[in-house]
């Protein structure tokens, strides 16, 4: 692999992985306030880039407003999937939970392939399709807004969860729900509000990438396993570790695909973020076992 | 007294059941259904290997159309590439899988909960990415045709009739099998497990080592289910061993209730119904049913909703009888 190629793996591993770290925020955000690992996470992704594609492309909606509206109507989803699913369940053990978000993610699926069609589907780009040179590595507008978003969600929620009441007492909430009840913090406000945060990270993620990479209605699930593999790099503690596991998963994926040798080409590419998965598990199975006993 | 008038019902029912099933494929009586009842029995063994993994001790499993597909696999390969005898094959895809559930189980079954569930699903979504990429061995995306009939000497199950007793002969066999491990010295140390695995640790049980073993002994149910579907349909192709396929085992073991062996019969059945007859030319509309019957079962009847039913019966005989 030369300077430039290498270059060019780099690139596009970054862009794949701003995706997966838009994912694992999400799974970090509901799994610390709510201990619940939301199978769904992937089917917001999914939403965000096929009604993004519904509205431009069948309503001819205007850029902005349409992700806006994309944005605003997966986050009425997350919303609702906590309200009648999650909350309604609220003493259910986790293999019921699991179970449970399975259920939202195939209906949600389900219900996007009958009416959205089965088609992969391509939104316009944001701002047209010329690459730019960069060290004698291309990289496409669509990549920039990628990386660009992800920055800028990353920031937007860091001070979110620093500088303002709610978000305080979001971390609050996630460190003890009982004790964050006693200075009065509704367990149930903050729970909703995670979902209805992941699930906008989710769609912000799945819209921007849709232009690039396409979407369809069975994006999904590849698209939570990979966000997962980033989260429990940090243990689904730290946004800030759950990001850098997306990027570090993302460039991993890409560099295998680049070196084209034996298991190392693009039709493995999912399954190398899978094998990374079991290996993270593994390594952390010994602390991960404490953890869940001290919840 | 009670418990006397009981058995002698239970054996009443079971003879009349048997009888029904002995009958069914019959042309006169269901006969154009036996395409549909296979695929219940095959359903059927998978899911009750599922059940006594989830409902007993309390693992869940989101891969388990993988280890239905390696059986599939490995019987198909080995009778059409390589001229194995079908039943030798399905022995040797039993014992490959069940090893290497076992292996996977060894490593694996020390992550619980949410953890295991991704573990699971992951490596489901790694054995299918294998069915379609080896394509030297496994025919890819497109598949493989021509696989051998069983036969038992000169007696070929060339039909869908004889294919019928073959493979429900099969089925209620593992079910057996279960309902005595459930009941068995095993079935009680799984059930302390599901309860409390500190608990039961700390009576002795070796949890880590059932856990793994209930993992390989579904893996083999499984396994078979998969090598008696090759041989039905003489095809395999990745499709029927995905992603999906897991989640609908799952809704199948869920409709009939984690911790009921015989409920498994009614969970495929209700599942496959729905799918092949019910719901058939509506698209994936079949996924949106099943999405709804997940949530609403595990958040208003968790234990599962041929046990809730049969707990709707037995109280509404006990309060008919409490008139009389």
């Amino acid at each position: 692999m030369s300077v430039d190629q290498f270059l060019q793996y780099l690139i596009s591993g970054i862009t794949q992985g701003s995706i997966y770290a838009l994912v694992a925020l999400g799974f970090t955000i509901i799994y610390a306030v709510t201990r619940v690992i939301n199978f769904a996470q992937g089917e917001f992704v999914m939403l965000g880039g096929m009604l993004s594609f519904l509205l431009i492309s069948s309503f001819g909606i205007p850029l902005i407003p349409s992700l806006i509206l994309a944005v605003l109507f997966t986050a009425i989803i997350g919303a609702i999937i906590y309200l009648l699913a999650i909350r309604t369940a609220k003493k259910a053990s986790v293999v019921s939970l699991i179970i449970i978000t399975i259920g939202v993610s195939i209906f949600i699926r389900g219900f996007t392939r009958e009416f959205l069609g089965v088609d992969s589907v391509r939104p316009p780009f944001f701002t047209g399709d010329e690459s730019l040179t960069i060290f004698g590595a291309l990289i496409r507008p669509q990549a920039l807004w990628i990386i660009g978003t992800t920055i800028v969600v990353t920031i937007i929620l860091h001070l979110f969860l620093s500088r303002t009441m709610m978000g305080n007492a979001l971390k609050a909430s996630a460190i003890s729900t009982r004790a964050a009840a006693m200075v009065g913090i509704d367990s149930r406000v903050m729970a909703l509000t995670a979902f209805v945060i992941a699930a906008v990270i989710g769609s912000i993620g799945g819209a921007v990438m849709a232009p690039l990479v396409l979407t369809s209605y069975n994006v999904g699930v590849m698209l939570g396993l990979k966000g997962f593999v980033s989260a429990s790099i940090g243990g689904f503690k730290s946004p800030i570790i759950s990001v850098i596991g997306g990027i570090t998963i993302g460039v991993i994926e890409s560099l295998a695909v680049g070196i084209n040798w034996g298991p190392f080409t693009s039709s493995y590419k999912d399954a190398i973020a899978i094998v990374a998965l079991l290996i993270i598990l593994l390594i952390r199975s010994g602390r991960l076992a404490l953890e869940e006993r001290a919840d | 007294m009670f418990g006397f008038v009981k058995n002698k019902w239970i054996y009443f029912l079971v003879g009349a059941l048997l009888a029904v099933m002995v009958l069914i494929p019959f042309d006169w009586f269901m006969g154009k259904y036996n395409t549909l009842l296979i695929f219940i029995g095959l359903n059927t063994m998978v899911t009750v290997g599922l059940c006594l993994l989830m409902g007993y001790t309390g693992q869940v499993s989101l891969g388990q159309a993988a280890y239905y597909g390696i059986g599939a696999y490995i019987s198909a390969i080995l009778s059409k590439t390589y001229g194995v005898n079908p039943w030798l094959a399905m022995l040797i895809a039993a014992i490959v899988t069940g090893a290497f559930a076992y292996g996977i189980g060894y490593l694996i079954f020390r992550l619980k909960g949410n953890y295991l569930a991704m573990a699971t699903l992951g490596l489901g979504l790694i054995i299918w990415i294998l069915f379609r990429q080896l394509s030297e061995i496994t025919g890819g995306p497109d598949g493989m045709g021509g696989i051998p009939y069983l036969s038992i000497g000169g007696f070929g199950f060339y039909t869908t009739f004889k294919r019928y007793y073959l493979v429900w002969f099969f089925c209620l066999a593992l079910l057996l099998i279960s309902q005595n491990i459930v009941r068995s010295r095993t079935g009680r140390a799984l059930r302390a497990i599901h309860g409390s695995e500190d608990a039961a640790e700390s009576i002795g049980i070796n949890v880590a080592q059932f856990k793994v073993k209930i993992f390989a002994l579904s893996a083999v149910f499984a396994s078979i289910a998969g090598s008696l579907f090759v041989h039905h349909l003489r095809f395999v192709s990745p499709q029927p061993f995905g992603f999906l396929a897991s989640v609908k085992l799952v809704v199948m073991a869920v409709i009939g209730g984690l911790a009921s062996i015989w409920g498994a019969i009614f969970g495929a059945a209700t599942t496959n119904i729905l799918s092949d007859e019910l719901l058939l030319g509506f698209g994936e509309l079949d996924t949106i049913v099943y999405g709804l019957i997940l949530m609403l079962v595990m958040i208003f009847m968790p234990q599962g909703l041929f046990v809730k039913l049969k707990e709707i019966i037995v109280q509404w005989r006990s309060k008919t009888t409490q008139k009389v």
